[in-house]
C-alpha cells in the first residue's frame, strides 16, 4: 500500500468512515480548524468528530493531513513536514493522508478559505497555521505526561515523537502517550513566542524524500485517468468550439455503427459518447456530425484583435482601471528632462499538462449522489460542481483524491469543465463512466494565459533618475472566465493580468498602472506565473531600454532601483556573481537579467542567448537564477521547481503560441503547438538565498524567465522583439527593421 | 486471439487487431503505469519496449506485437530495483510524474544498447519524451548516475 494514501481496504469510504476510524483505532486525534480552538475531545464516539490534522497512533504511526493539491511542487510533503518539525515527530513515522475536500477544517487561509492550490502560496500561507496546531498538539503531549509523571510540564522537553525529563531522563514514545492521553476540550494557549526558533528544526530546511516519488518511478501513481471501476464505460465529448455555442444539429448515425458505441447524450455544451471501449469512445466522436449555434465570437480572430489590445493600451487618454498608484505621476512627467516610450505583446499560451484531461463519476440510481475521482486544483470547486450537475447537494458527493498530472492553473476553475463531462454521462447511464480528452481536445478545450499588449512610458530628470512611471496593459481577464466569484469578489479587477505589474521592490515614486478590458469571448485561465511572465517581459524590458538610453549597465541601473531593498540587491549580486556578468559578452552571445518581486519571493536571473541572424531562431545557454524565498522548507525541491518554470515558460519565451481564427482555436497537438524538450534545455544554475523571514512561493516564479531572455536577445542582436513569443520570423523583422536598441 | 508476452508472461486477447497496444496495455489488461499523453506518438509517455527496443506504445498496433516480448514500466524490475528507477529516486526526478513512466522506458532502452552515453547522446535520445513539469536537468543528471552506477 502506498504510503501516502488512506488505507481503502480498511476505510473504504474515507470521507464518512471518520468516526468508525477514531473510534477504533485507539488513537489520540485532534480535529481543529486552522481558523480557531475548536478542540474536540478523542474518545467521543457521539456528535461530529469532524476530520483530524494529525492521528498519534498507540504503534508511533502519526497520521498527517495533507490539504494542498500537489501536482509535482511538492506540498503533500512540505505541509505535513512543517505539522511535524513543530510537534517534534519522527518523520520516519509519518504517514500522510490527502485530506477530505472539508474547507472548514482545511481551506487554504491564503485564498479566503477555500480548499485551493495555486498562486505558489500553500507553504507561505499554511505556515503559521499548521505550526500553531502543532505546537499545540505538542503541548498537549507535555501537559500529559506532566500530569502522568507529577512533573511541571517545564521540566519536559521533545525529541523526535518522544518526551523526555529533562531533570531525570525519563523517556515516554508519542505512541505510548496516545495510549492514555486525552485531547482537552479546551486547547492550551500558544503563542508565536512559543513556536520553534528556525534554528531548532530538524526536518525544515534539510531536503527530505517527496513522500509519493517510488510511486512515480514504478508505475504504482494512480492519476484519475488510471480509475478502474467495474461496469465502467468510457465517454468522449465533442465540445463546441466556440464557448457558448450548443449542439444546433447532430447526426449520430456514422458514430453509432461504431463496434462497441452503447449511446449519444447531447449535452448543453456538445455531444457525448458512451462506448465500451475508450478506443471506441474516441472513434465514434471522430465520426459524430454536429453543427453548432452561433455566437458572437464567431469573427474572433486573435492576430487581427492584438492591434486593437495595443491600440487600447496606447491610448492614455481613455481611462483604465487603476492597479497601481503613488505619488503625482502627471506632475512627475511634467518635470521630466527625458520621457521614454515602448509598447509590447503576448500571444495566448496553452497550459500543456502531460495528462489530457479526464475524470470519473460514478452516479447512483437516485441520480443524486456520486463518487467522483478528478485532479482538480480545487476539491471544494469539484463537489460543488458535480453537485450542481446532478441538482443535488455537496453532502452527496464522494470526492476521491489522486494523483494529478500536471495542472499549472488550468484544473482550478469553478466550473471544474471535464469533471461535469463525467458527471453528466455517467447521470444518464447510471453506471460509472470515465471520460477521457485526447490531446486534441485538450488544446481545442484549452482556456489559455491571455493575449496581452502593453505601453509603458517612462520620464527621467537631469539626473538620470527615473522618476515617473506609467504602464497600460491591455487584455481580458482570466478570473472573470475561471471563477466570476472571485472575480466579483475582487471588485472585477483584472487580477491575474496585473500580479506583478507594480513592482514592490523598486524604487519608483511616481507611478500609475492601469488596465483596460478587452472582453473577445476567449476561454481563458490561470496559469503558472499569470500575469508575471508577460510583465516581466514588457516591464524588465523597458527598463533595459530606460538603461541604455542612460548609457547605465542594466545589472546597476537595477541595483540603484533597488536601493530600498537589501535583499533584492542581496538576490540581483548573487546572480550577477554566479554569472560572471562583469565579464561581459562571450562567445558572441547576448546576456540579459532581470529582477522580479512575486508576491514576496525576490528572484534575479541572467540568461545567455546567441540568435541565428539568418534563421532567427534563439539558443538560450545558460540560465542563472538567484531566489529568495525567505526560509527554505526544502531547499533542493525549491531549486526544482525554479528549474522547472524556467523550462516551462522558455516555451512561451520562444515558441508557444495558441492563435484563434474565427474563434475557433487553431493548433491541436505537440505538432502544431511546440513544447519545450530536453534538447531546448539551457544549463540552469539555481541559487537558493534563505533568509529568516517566512517562507514565500516558489512554484511560478521562475516564469519571470522572459524578461532575461528578451534582454539577451536584444544585447545580441541589438534591437528589441517587441512580441512574445519571440519567434524566428519576428526576431528576422526585428532584425531587419530600422528600430534600434 | 492475438498472443505476445507481457512483463515475461504470455498473454492473448481477443481484441481487434488494429486497436493501439496503448489501450490494450491500460485499458484492457488495467496496467496503468504506461501513460497516454498525446496520442501522436510526439510526447512518449506511452513509451514501452518491444522486443527490447523502445516503442510508441499509442504507435504499436496489438497485430504489430503478435508473438513478440512488451516490457512495460511495471515490468522494469518488481521493487524499483532497476538502476534508472534508482536513479530517478536518489535524483528526485519526478514533479507531478506523469511522463515518467515513459521517460524512465526511454532511459532504460538507451542505457540497454549504450552502457556509457555522453550528455549529448542522452539529450538526443530522450528527446522523444516531453516533461511538461521541466523535469529535463534532474533526468539528464539521472541517466548519467544510471550509467555510473549500473
Amino acid at each position: 500500500m502506498r504510503a501516502y494514501q488512506v488505507d481503502r481496504d480498511a476505510n473504504p469510504d474515507p470521507i464518512f468512515s471518520r468516526r468508525r476510524l477514531l473510534a477504533t483505532a485507539a488513537g489520540l486525534t485532534f480535529a481543529v480548524s486552522l481558523r480557531g480552538v475548536d478542540a474536540i475531545a478523542a474518545a467521543t464516539a457521539d456528535g461530529p468528530l469532524g476530520t483530524a490534522w494529525v492521528t498519534i497512533q498507540p504503534d508511533g504511526v502519526i497520521r498527517i493531513m495533507s490539504a494542498a493539491t500537489d501536482f509535482g511542487q511538492g506540498s503533500m510533503t512540505s505541509l505535513p513536514l512543517i505539522f511535524a518539525d513543530e510537534m517534534d515527530a519522527d518523520w520516519s513515522k509519518v504517514r500522510v493522508e490527502l485530506s477530505p475536500p472539508d474547507e472548514k477544517l482545511y481551506g487554504n487561509p491564503g485564498f479566503g478559505g477555500i480548499m485551493y492550490t495555486a498562486g505558489s502560496n500553500a507553504v507561505q500561507s499554511y505556515f503559521k497555521p499548521l505550526r500553531m496546531q502543532a505546537a499545540q498538539v505538542r503541548r498537549v503531549l507535555l501537559d500529559s505526561v506532566a500530569a502522568r509523571w507529577g512533573v511541571p510540564w517545564s521540566q519536559l522537553r521533545t525529541e523526535p515523537s518522544v518526551v523526555v525529563d529533562k531533570v531525570s531522563g525519563r523517556k515516554i514514545s508519542y505512541g505510548e502517550i496516545a495510549a492514555f492521553a486525552r485531547v482537552p476540550s479546551k486547547l492550551p494557549e500558544i503563542t508565536e513566542s512559543d513556536l520553534k526558533p528556525f534554528s531548532e528544526f530538524r526536518y525544515i530546511g534539510k531536503d527530505v524524500m517527496r513522500i509519493e516519488i517510488p510511486s512515480k518511478v514504478d508505475g504504482s501513481a494512480q492519476y484519475a485517468i488510471d480509475v478502474q471501476l467495474p461496469n465502467m464505460l468510457y465517454g468522449a465529448i465533442l465540445r463546441a468550439p466556440i464557448e457558448g455555442s450548443a449542439p444546433q444539429t447532430v447526426d449520430g448515425k456514422a458514430a453509432l455503427k461504431v463496434r462497441g458505441v452503447v449511446k449519444i447524450v447531447r449535452l448543453p455544451y456538445g455531444v457525448g459518447v458512451l462506448a465500451s471501449t475508450a478506443e471506441a469512445a474516441f472513434s465514434a466522436k471522430e465520426n459524430l456530425k454536429v453543427s453548432w449555434t452561433k455566437t458572437t465570437s464567431d469573427s474572433f480572430n486573435s492576430d487581427q484583435a492584438i492591434d486593437r489590445y495595443a491600440a487600447a493600451a496606447k491610448n492614455l487618454g481613455t481611462e483604465g482601471k487603476i492597479w497601481d498608484k503613488d505619488g503625482d505621476v502627471d506632475a512627475a512627467f511634467s518635470r521630466a528632462k527625458i520621457i521614454l516610450e515602448s509598447a509590447y505583446r503576448t500571444d495566448y499560451v496553452y497550459h500543456g499538462q502531460m495528462e489530457p484531461l479526464n475524470a470519473v463519476a460514478s452516479v447512483d440510481q437516485k441520480g443524486e449522489g456520486a463518487e467522483i475521482w478528478v485532479g482538480t486544483q480545487a476539491p471544494g470547486y469539484a463537489v460543488k460542481a458535480a453537485a450542481q450537475a446532478l441538482g443535488s447537494s455537496p453532502e452527496k458527493i464522494k470526492l476521491h483524491r489522486v494523483m494529478t498530472g500536471g495542472a499549472f492553473g488550468r484544473r482550478g476553475h469553478s466550473d471544474q469543465d471535464f469533471l461535469v463531462d463525467a458527471v453528466l454521462l455517467s447521470k444518464d447511464v447510471k453506471r460509472p463512466v470515465k471520460v477521457i480528452w485526447t490531446r486534441e481536445d485538450d488544446v481545442h478545450n484549452g482556456r489559455f494565459k491571455p493575449m496581452t499588449a502593453h505601453f509603458l512610458r517612462a520620464g527621467l530628470d537631469e539626473n538620470g533618475n527615473l522618476i515617473a512611471w506609467r504602464h497600460r496593459l491591455s487584455s481580458d481577464e482570466a478570473l472573470a472566465f475561471q471563477d466570476p466569484a472571485r472575480f466579483k469578489f475582487f471588485g472585477e479587477k483584472a487580477i491575474l493580468a496585473l500580479l506583478g505589474a507594480e513592482q514592490p521592490a523598486y524604487d519608483l515614486p511616481n507611478r500609475l498602472i492601469d488596465h483596460v478590458r478587452q472582453e473577445d469571448g476567449v476561454r481563458l485561465s490561470s496559469m503558472r506565473g499569470v500575469g508575471n511572465p508577460p510583465n516581466a517581459f514588457a516591464t524588465e524590458s523597458f527598463m533595459d531600454e530606460i538603461a541604455r538610453k542612460l548609457n547605465k549597465d542594466p545589472f546597476e541601473f537595477r541595483m540603484e532601483l533597488l536601493r530600498k531593498s537589501p535583499r533584492g540587491q542581496a538576490v540581483l549580486k548573487a546572480v550577477a556573481d554566479m554569472s560572471d556578468w562583469k565579464r561581459g559578452r562571450r562567445d558572441g552571445q547576448g546576456l540579459g537579467v532581470c529582477f522580479r518581486d512575486e508576491g514576496g519571493t525576490l528572484v534575479a536571473m541572467i540568461a545567455a542567448v546567441s540568435v541565428d541572424r539568418k534563421s532567427g531562431e534563439i539558443k538560450v545557454h545558460n540560465v542563472w537564477t538567484a531566489a529568495d524565498v525567505g526560509l527554505a522548507v526544502q531547499p533542493d525541491n525549491i531549486a526544482a521547481q525554479l528549474e522547472g518554470a524556467i523550462t516551462y515558460t522558455l516555451g512561451a519565451a520562444l515558441f508557444e503560441r495558441i492563435t484563434i481564427k474565427d474563434g475557433q482555436v487553431e493548433q491541436s497537438n505537440f505538432y502544431d503547438y511546440r513544447v519545450p524538450r530536453i534538447t531546448d534545455l539551457p544549463d540552469i544554475e539555481v541559487k537558493v538565498l534563505p533568509t529568516d523571514n517566512p517562507p514565500t512561493g516558489i512554484g511560478e516564479m521562475g516564469g519571470n524567465v522572459t524578461g532575461a531572455i528578451a534582454n539577451a536577445v536584444a544585447d545580441a542582436i541589438g534591437v528589441r522583439v517587441r512580441q512574445m513569443p519571440m519567434t524566428p520570423d519576428r526576431v528576422l523583422a526585428a532584425i531587419g527593421s530600422s528600430s534600434g536598441k | 486471439m492475438i498472443n505476445f508476452k507481457l512483463n515475461g508472461k504470455a498473454v492473448g486477447l481477443d481484441v481487434p487487431a488494429e486497436t493501439r497496444l496503448l489501450w490494450v496495455i491500460r485499458e484492457h489488461l488495467k496496467m496503468t503505469g504506461t501513460r497516454f499523453g498525446c496520442g501522436a506518438g510526439l510526447c512518449g509517455a506511452c513509451m514501452v519496449h518491444v522486443n527490447g527496443e523502445r516503442a510508441f506504445s499509442c504507435q504499436t498496433s496489438l497485430s504489430d506485437v503478435k508473438g513478440k516480448s512488451v516490457t512495460t514500466i511495471e515490468g522494469l524490475s518488481t521493487d524499483r530495483s532497476h538502476p534508472v528507477q534508482k536513479a530517478w529516486i536518489a535524483e528526485r526526478v519526478p514533479q507531478c510524474g506523469y511522463c515518467q513512466s515513459g521517460q524512465i522506458m526511454s532511459a532504460a532502452a538507451l542505457l540497454s544498447h549504450n552502457k556509457n552515453p555522453s550528455r549529448a547522446e542522452i539529450v538526443e535520445h530522450m528527446q522523444t519524451n516531453i516533461c511538461r513539469c521541466g523535469t529535463y536537468k534532474r533526468i539528464i543528471k539521472a541517466v548519467e548516475r544510471a550509467a555510473r552506477e549500473g
